[in-house]
């Protein structure tokens, strides 16, 4: 189907003057330019000087790694936060694939009452504020003693990173033909082995990508590290990005900013230039960020 | 709690006549199902639906109230019903909460319009590009890829006075202070932000549109703008309401952004989250809560009017795969055209069928 609508659409393409022919590349360099050019700034102003830092050269001159090695001065706090929000969204990653796995194989494959429901239900509650979570929990973790404990940001992201890996997973597990639990269970499998020996080795790569999507979730969540951490021991990178001060009193340390938002930011980007297929597919079968 | 459920839940999930060989394990399917579903269900209940309960239950209490007998201000907590709410609506706090409650439509209002249209556009440009796909689809995903608060920061640095957006720009304006231009340059940046995912979602819809339509529209004379409003909109209708309608929530709670774009306790930009944030900072947890719930209810009505309204069907690939006659003939009255699937279905067509 796509080379019929590429054959189709390039001969329309020649029927029509050169005009229209490069119009969609100009759109995609446009498209390229409107995602890339702030990121490309982000880069740019990180690799400055400290004292070129109001330069607005679309280059570096001099190219400094200056502002990293601020970002990871001791007493930042940068690279004990890194290590935490690793922890937290491997954390939920993990927890979320191991409950979620079942409930999305169950939604996928099992016709029972109400399973419409509950898939409503489940998606229902990702789109909840997580303010409206963060305000009461706040209170419980205070009185339990959870405070500036890794648990009490893992717990609550459970809530937007559950629903999103449910939702994910039912849509990979969708695409699989059933015949393949089918020939499994002729072979004398029973439901469970079909599942973990025929199901989750060729579902992998759809497993993978919501881990992906869920792990890059959880690594950007910022309102609930915010307010269940206060103590630096135990903040997030993206906390402790938002909350540099500057050694120059009032002046918000743009360069070290940046230099830490390049650090916290790249290996997403590459897991993103590397699985960019897979998370799109990802991502439009569950609909949801 | 969970009864407010937006996404159409109205539809019977009996199929009247399930294949021959499923029947077969029909019994105690549902048990087995309740089973392996509970521990899903059962942490979503503790972390999201006990603690929505638990909102609502402190929004009527407030903190330190003063002993009748004693007249000292007395530790923990007294019941004072509805008076969090009553306050939210009057003097101070009330303008507080009021111009919390319009930027937060006005952001939502303003920014998911802007990305609905730019993110149609941009689809319809990868559409027809048939070079350098691989590299939108990469590039597309960078903004959806930085930490909002990072992005924040970022596009604070932009919007500084002597930035490279003033510079650009050639004016001086103090971009991230109070006033139009902080609304502004939060828009600015949640639509760079979420617009490219819009695409994404969009392109998925474009793509399962089967070119022969198109042809069949020019031989019978379409012209494009016809063919876009009579064909590629209708068909794309289903996978575009379901992006406005996650866009529109996501919006309804922003936070990070005019968090760390403009800053907190600022009149301008200051969201319902930011001022229940603000609250429960302040250990003031009964006011907190009250505008969380408030929040929550607003996210409720919103959701469940754009799904009564427009008719976004979200789990709607489920009900396309039912035989004829089957489940959620409301949902498929409101849809009248033979939708090819949202891309919330565009895996499913392959599968199941």
């Amino acid at each position: 189907m796509a080379t019929a609508g590429l054959t189709s659409a390039q001969i329309r393409a020649a029927e029509v003057g050169p005009l229209r022919r490069w119009a969609p590349l100009i759109g995609v360099a446009l498209i390229v330019v409107y995602c890339l050019a702030p990121f490309f700034w982000m880069v740019v102003s990180a690799f400055r000087r400290p004292s070129d830092q109001f330069d607005n050269s679309p280059l570096p001159s001099p190219w400094s790694l200056q502002n990293y090695k601020d970002v990871f001065k001791e007493g930042t706090g940068f690279t004990r936060g890194l290590l935490n929000s690793l922890i937290v969204a491997g954390t939920v990653t993990i927890l979320t694939l191991l409950i979620g796995l079942v409930a999305a194989y169950t939604l996928a494959r099992l016709d029972f009452r109400g399973k419409y429901v509950v898939l409503a239900v489940i998606i229902t509650t990702s789109m909840f504020p997580g303010i409206s979570l963060v305000v009461p929990l706040l209170k419980l973790f205070i009185s339990i003693d959870w405070i500036n404990t890794y648990q009490a940001m893992i717990v609550p992201s459970l809530s937007f990173a559950l629903p999103l890996a449910v939702w994910i997973l039912t849509a990979f597990f969708r695409q699989m033909p059933r015949e393949l639990e089918q020939a499994a269970m002729v072979d004398g499998c029973t439901p469970a082995q079909a599942f973990r020996k025929v199901i989750l080795p060729i579902a992998a790569p759809g497993v993978f990508t919501t881990a992906i999507i869920t792990f890059i979730a959880a690594w950007n969540e910022f309102l609930i590290a915010l307010s269940m951490v206060q103590i630096k021991e135990r903040q997030t990178a993206n906390v402790i990005i938002s909350g540099f001060t500057g050694a120059a009193g009032r002046d918000q340390p743009f360069g070290s900013q940046m230099a830490a938002g390049v650090v916290v930011t790249i290996p997403l980007v590459i897991a993103v230039l590397l699985f960019q297929r897979r998370i799109v597919a990802g991502l439009t079968a569950g609909g949801v960020k | 709690m969970s009864e407010s459920a937006p996404v159409a839940v109205e539809q019977r999930p009996e199929t009247p006549e399930p294949p021959k060989k499923e029947r077969r394990h029909d019994e105690g399917t549902g048990r087995l199902a309740a089973l392996l579903l509970s521990p899903t269900l059962i942490v979503i209940g503790l972390v999201v639906v006990l603690p929505i309960l638990m909102a609502l239950r402190q929004s009527l209490y407030q903190a330190g109230g003063v002993d009748p007998e004693t007249g000292f201000v007395s530790e923990g907590e007294t019941f004072v019903g509805l008076e969090n709410y009553t306050a939210i609506f009057s003097g101070d706090t009330g303008e507080r909460f009021w111009n919390a409650f319009w930027n937060t439509t006005f952001f939502t209002v303003v920014c998911v319009s802007l990305e609905t249209v730019l993110g149609v556009a941009m689809a319809l440009v990868m559409h027809k590009a048939f070079r350098g796909r691989a590299i939108v689809r990469a590039s597309i995903l960078v903004p959806w890829a930085i930490p909002t608060i990072v992005s924040a920061i970022l596009w604070r640095w932009i919007f500084q006075a002597d930035g490279v957006a003033n510079a650009l720009l050639n004016t001086e304006i103090l971009w991230s202070t109070e006033g139009w231009q902080a609304k502004f340059s939060v828009v600015i940046a949640d639509t760079w932000k979420t617009a490219p995912f819009i695409g994404l979602l969009v392109l998925a819809g474009l793509q399962t549109i089967p070119e022969e339509v198109y042809e069949a529209a020019k031989v019978d004379g379409a012209k494009a703008w016809q063919a876009f409003r009579m064909i590629t909109l209708p068909l794309v209708k289903p996978a575009l309401l379901v992006a406005v309608l996650f866009r529109l929530l996501d919006t309804l709670r922003i936070f990070d952004l005019p968090y760390g774009l403009v800053g907190p306790h600022k009149d301008s930009v200051e969201t319902l989250s930011m001022l229940a944030y603000d609250e429960a900072f302040n250990t003031r947890y009964g006011p907190a809560a009250a505008y969380a719930t408030i929040l929550f209810l607003y996210v409720a009505l919103a959701a469940y009017a754009f799904v009564k309204i427009l008719g976004a069907d979200v789990i709607g690939e489920a009900r396309a795969k039912k035989p004829p006659g089957g489940g959620g003939r409301r949902a498929r009255r409101r849809q009248s055209e033979p939708a090819p699937g949202t891309p919330v279905a565009v895996g499913t067509q392959t599968g199941g069928a």
